[in-house]
């Protein structure tokens, strides 16, 4: 093939000519789109010379290098010992398939790559666009055709039916919105426990109804009931509603956080309680908050004993323990809400009622 | 009778003959093959967003074999000690399961893992190119459009997915979501609920998620993607501007051979990366999170890089709440809706549009197949440039707790750094970019009327020093060159010019060139000198 192709010989010979190669009919059908060759050369100076046999020996070198990985893999995911816990290498499995199954797509690409680039013709071919839509007689008749559709339906000529279509069609897009929404839609403001009053948004697993009418116990994840003396003097623990499932998904906004402040602290909170009209909702130097972020929902964690902060990890809003849980930084817009607590007859920890606030992310109609 | 002999050479002739006969494919079939295509590095952008793609699928596949999307609640008793005895959920375990009782099972996961990463992270830097070379321009306004819901829909992909294996992390995640659908006014309860079956987190979610996370989602993105790919092939690609190319045609390569084979290889080499990663690279460990329970402390807990910006956003905003009072009621809007709301609806509105919003101010309604060089619209770069920091900011607050920790900064003060950065750096950036396309622009001209810096001093008679400038034209009347701007790379030194050699290329051997470069109407497109030596020229004509 010659480097630099001349048109016209091209014309001359045509795709029917005596003489045309398989090169001349592709340049002939390129033509018939639009496109012109019009570089077109080899990358070697010499064919078969020393260069071209070195990228076809590198080529190749690549596939025999894809079988090799490709093998490797099979045989390690075969006989290399893979299940977790084994001492003899089987932290090794993965690594080892991931590696081969890397190399042997390497090879494949580099391959391909090389053949692509190093073997193949260097060309220059453009193409017309034709950019800009059709012509305007194509407009046209396209136009009209649509237009004429209009008047064979005869909609403007006969106004009935162009209220019945739509007024047909209306509701059956309708039924098929309808079991859709009508079959995901949940009222947030439901019982959960009917007859009584325990609308989900508002109620939380502290709520006695959940407990025969009984206040409900401070439990730790296990169950277990707590004491005032198993909390230690700065000292903090999440508890769950004694109830079936207290601690389990089902009462996802119920755990709390009790913590035993500091005397000093202690009094701090209970006078910020005071203010607050929240009279004798500590027990002692004890004081309960929703472990529910008000924010977005996260525990609300991390508690600061010196500065009687607790620091929620997701967006770093900062409650202030002494002063009813206000939020001092941060995101959050509304204190934790706290829970009453008090000693039950066996002296463990119950809760008075439920919250009476609302537990977590704020919304809309939050009372 | 004669026997008929068989010939073999005539099989595939015949064949296709046959195929022809029933579905008339040689005239389209010639078009395929033949199609011209431009080249240039920046187009594989979106190539690999397209081979991650596939890979993502291929993965998943192979997972849906084994996890088991259920919220019932079992006892750990498999194969990682450490969490033996746990209750936790069904899909939290069969996520387990797939990572250390399957064969094979954990490199699928961590590929699956790496690929979607990959994905999204090769949509952004796609879609900057598209944005900085001007290639939405139309005719290409609605591939613009399709392209921005294929980057949400790939975000929401990630983000189902995140969230199937309802461990530590995943399960904080779907607990923020919820809040996000609470802060909605008027309807945010209604909607939280019904998403939810009830009271966060419900049985029913998981198997909700699952399905939009490995059929709805998917098949709006292969149907969008086809249509994206489809539009591509229609309108043409785009291609740089320089000598031979003009707004009317593709200068480039037919598609088979060698661009096909390229691609091919391309496709390869992502995918070998993604394999290299699936097994050497840790991803999303997590057996280390425990399974999801609303109390357990996360401390540190990032999403994935593509949510963080949304994190970051979160965690800027002040807690101001607005209340809404009304004659039935007092009513609120938390402040965690406009960081995660408002803020991503406008994000997907206002890049969507826009294409139409530069046609509105630039009064250019002509159609584009050119791409233009950022720096020749300083504008729209310092805009990008203005979104990018933008984005930077947000994405670096969404780990300004780890930040803090790491550099022992408080947190409180990286917090108001994000706020004031927020607020300060954009318009910065914008400022600084447009400076800096003006400089580049203006060393062009430069360039272009005055000629190539040869690195020579030379004294003047009156003992001034001077640099001697190789020009790259004959001088016109006033002493300069009167050459155009073509919207392309200007020479800039000596080599590209060929008065020195180009410089050795090639890895072990350098690569032999023919002594006689090819005299074509159109740069190489693998070589760059071979394309300024070619620019000078045209310029001369
Ligand atoms: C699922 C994700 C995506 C895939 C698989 C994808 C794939 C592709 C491919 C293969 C091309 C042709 C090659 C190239 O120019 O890179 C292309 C072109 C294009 N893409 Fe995307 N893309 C995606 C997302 C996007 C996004 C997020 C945008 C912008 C919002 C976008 C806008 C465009 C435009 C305008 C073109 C035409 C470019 C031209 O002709 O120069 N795409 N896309
Ligand atoms: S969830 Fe606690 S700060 Fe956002």
């Amino acid at each position: 093939m010659s480097t630099q192709t001349e048109r016209e010989n091209v014309t001359e010979t045509g795709i029917h000519g005596p003489t045309s190669s398989r090169f001349d009919v592709l340049r002939e059908g390129a033509a018939l789109d639009d496109i012109e060759i019009v570089h077109y050369e080899p990358q070697f100076a010499v064919p078969g010379g020393k260069t071209e046999r070195r990228v076809v020996r590198t080529i190749a070198g690549f596939f025999l290098l894809t079988g090799l990985a490709a093998t490797v893999f099979l045989v390690a995911y075969i006989w290399w010992p893979w299940e977790f816990g084994r001492q003899d290498g089987a932290q090794w499995f993965t690594p080892i398939l991931g590696a081969s199954l890397g190399l042997a797509l390497a090879g494949l690409a580099f391959g391909i790559l090389t053949w692509g680039k190093k073997l193949l013709p260097r060309e220059v071919s453009i193409q017309q666009r034709h950019t800009g839509g059709s012509s305007e007689q194509e407009r046209r008749i396209t136009g009209q055709t649509i237009a004429y559709l209009g008047e064979e339906m005869g909609i403007g000529r006969r106004p009935l039916l162009k209220f019945a279509l739509p007024l047909g069609l209306a509701p059956v897009g309708l039924v098929a919105a309808a079991p859709l929404i009508g079959g995901l839609i949940e009222d947030p403001h439901k019982n959960q426990i009917p007859g009584t009053e325990t609308p989900e948004l508002y109620t939380t697993g502290w709520n006695p109804a959940y407990n025969g009418g009984k206040p409900v116990r401070l439990t730790r994840q296990d169950g277990t009931p707590i004491r005032p003396e198993d909390v230690s003097v700065g000292g903090q623990m999440t508890v769950f509603p004694g109830i079936p499932h207290g601690s389990s998904n089902e009462h996802a906004d119920s755990p709390t956080l009790l913590i035993h402040l500091r005397t000093s602290d202690a009094d701090q909170a209970r006078a910020a309680n005071h203010r607050a009209g929240r009279e004798d909702w500590m027990y002692g130097d004890y004081i309960a908050y929703s472990k529910i972020c008000t924010h977005a929902g996260c525990p609300a964690s991390l508690y600061e004993q010196q500065t009687n902060r607790l620091l929620c990890p997701c967006h770093q809003s900062q409650f202030l323990i002494t002063d009813n849980a206000a939020p001092i930084f941060g995101p959050a817009s509304r204190p934790l809400p706290q829970l009453e607590i008090t000693v039950d007859d066996e002296g463990f920890f119950v809760a008075k009622r439920d919250y009476t606030d609302v537990i977590g992310p704020d919304f809309w109609e939050r009372p | 009778m004669r026997k008929r002999k068989f010939d073999r050479a005539a099989v595939p002739g015949k064949l296709a003959g046959e195929v022809d006969d029933r579905f008339k494919v040689a005239t389209p079939l010639r078009g395929v093959l033949n199609k011209v295509f431009p080249d240039h590095w920046s187009f594989l952008l979106g190539e690999i967003a397209l081979f991650s793609f596939i890979i993502v699928v291929l993965t998943g596949v192979f997972l849906t074999f084994f996890f088991d999307p259920s919220m019932r609640e079992v006892t750990y008793n498999g194969a990682y000690a450490p969490l033996r005895g746990m209750t936790m959920s069904r899909a939290y375990e069969s996520a387990l399961q797939l990572s250390f009782e399957v064969r094979g099972g954990l490199l699928m996961r961590q590929m699956h893992h790496w690929a979607a990463l990959t994905f999204v992270a090769a949509i952004v830097v796609h879609m900057f190119r598209v944005f900085f070379t001007g290639a939405f321009r139309k005719p290409r306004e609605a591939n613009w459009i399709i392209g921005s819901l294929l980057f949400w829909l790939g975000f929401l992909a990630g983000f189902t997915g995140y969230s199937l294996p309802d461990d530590g992390l995943s399960g904080t995640g779907l607990r923020i979501a919820s809040a996000i659908m609470l802060s909605i006014p008027l309807i945010g309860s209604w909607v939280t609920s019904s998403v939810f079956g009830g009271e966060f987190p419900g049985e029913i979610i998981m198997g909700r998620f699952y399905i939009a996370h490995v059929l709805l989602i998917p098949g709006i993105l292969i149907a969008l993607i086809s249509i994206h790919v489809g539009l591509v092939f229609i309108q043409k690609h785009t291609q740089w501007p320089g000598p031979g190319r003009t707004n009317d045609n593709v200068v480039g390569e037919r598609m088979f051979p060698r661009y096909a084979i390229k691609q091919g290889g391309y496709f390869m080499a992502v995918f070998a990366v993604i394999a290299f990663m699936g097994g050497l690279f840790q991803i999303n460990p997590l057996w280390l999170f425990g399974p999801y329970e609303p109390a357990a402390v996360s401390s540190a807990s990032q999403p994935d890089w593509y949510v963080m910006f949304l994190d970051g956003s979160t965690r800027l905003m002040p807690g101001w709440e607005l209340p809404i009072p009304t004659p039935w009621g007092h009513y609120v809007v938390p402040p965690i809706f406009w960081p995660t709301v408002v803020l991503p609806g406008i994000l997907t509105v206002l890049p969507a549009l826009y294409p139409f919003i530069e046609q509105r101010l630039t009064k250019d309604r002509r159609i584009h197949n050119l791409l233009q060089r950022p720096r020749d619209v300083p504008a729209r770069t310092a805009l990008g440039a203005m979104a990018i920091s933008f984005w930077l900011v947000l994405t670096l607050s969404g780990g300004n707790d780890v930040i803090a920790d790491k550099f022992r900064i408080s947190l409180n003060a990286m917090t108001w750094a994000g706020r004031i950065g927020l607020l300060l750096l954009p318009p910065l950036a914008y400022y600084i970019t447009y400076r800096i396309c003006l400089g580049l622009q203006q060393h062009d001209r430069e360039v272009l009327a005055h000629g190539v810096e040869t690195g020579i001093i030379r004294r003047l008679p009156d003992g001034r020093f001077v640099e001697v400038h190789q020009p790259l034209a004959a001088p016109g009347h006033d002493g300069h060159a009167d050459l155009e701007y073509s919207g392309w790379v200007v020479p800039k030194k000596m080599n590209r010019l060929g008065a020195l050699g180009p410089a050795i290329r090639g890895f072990f051997f350098p690569i032999e060139r023919p002594s006689e470069a090819p005299v074509s109407p159109a740069p190489q497109v693998t070589g760059t000198e071979g394309t300024q030596r070619r620019e000078v020229e045209s310029g001369r004509r």
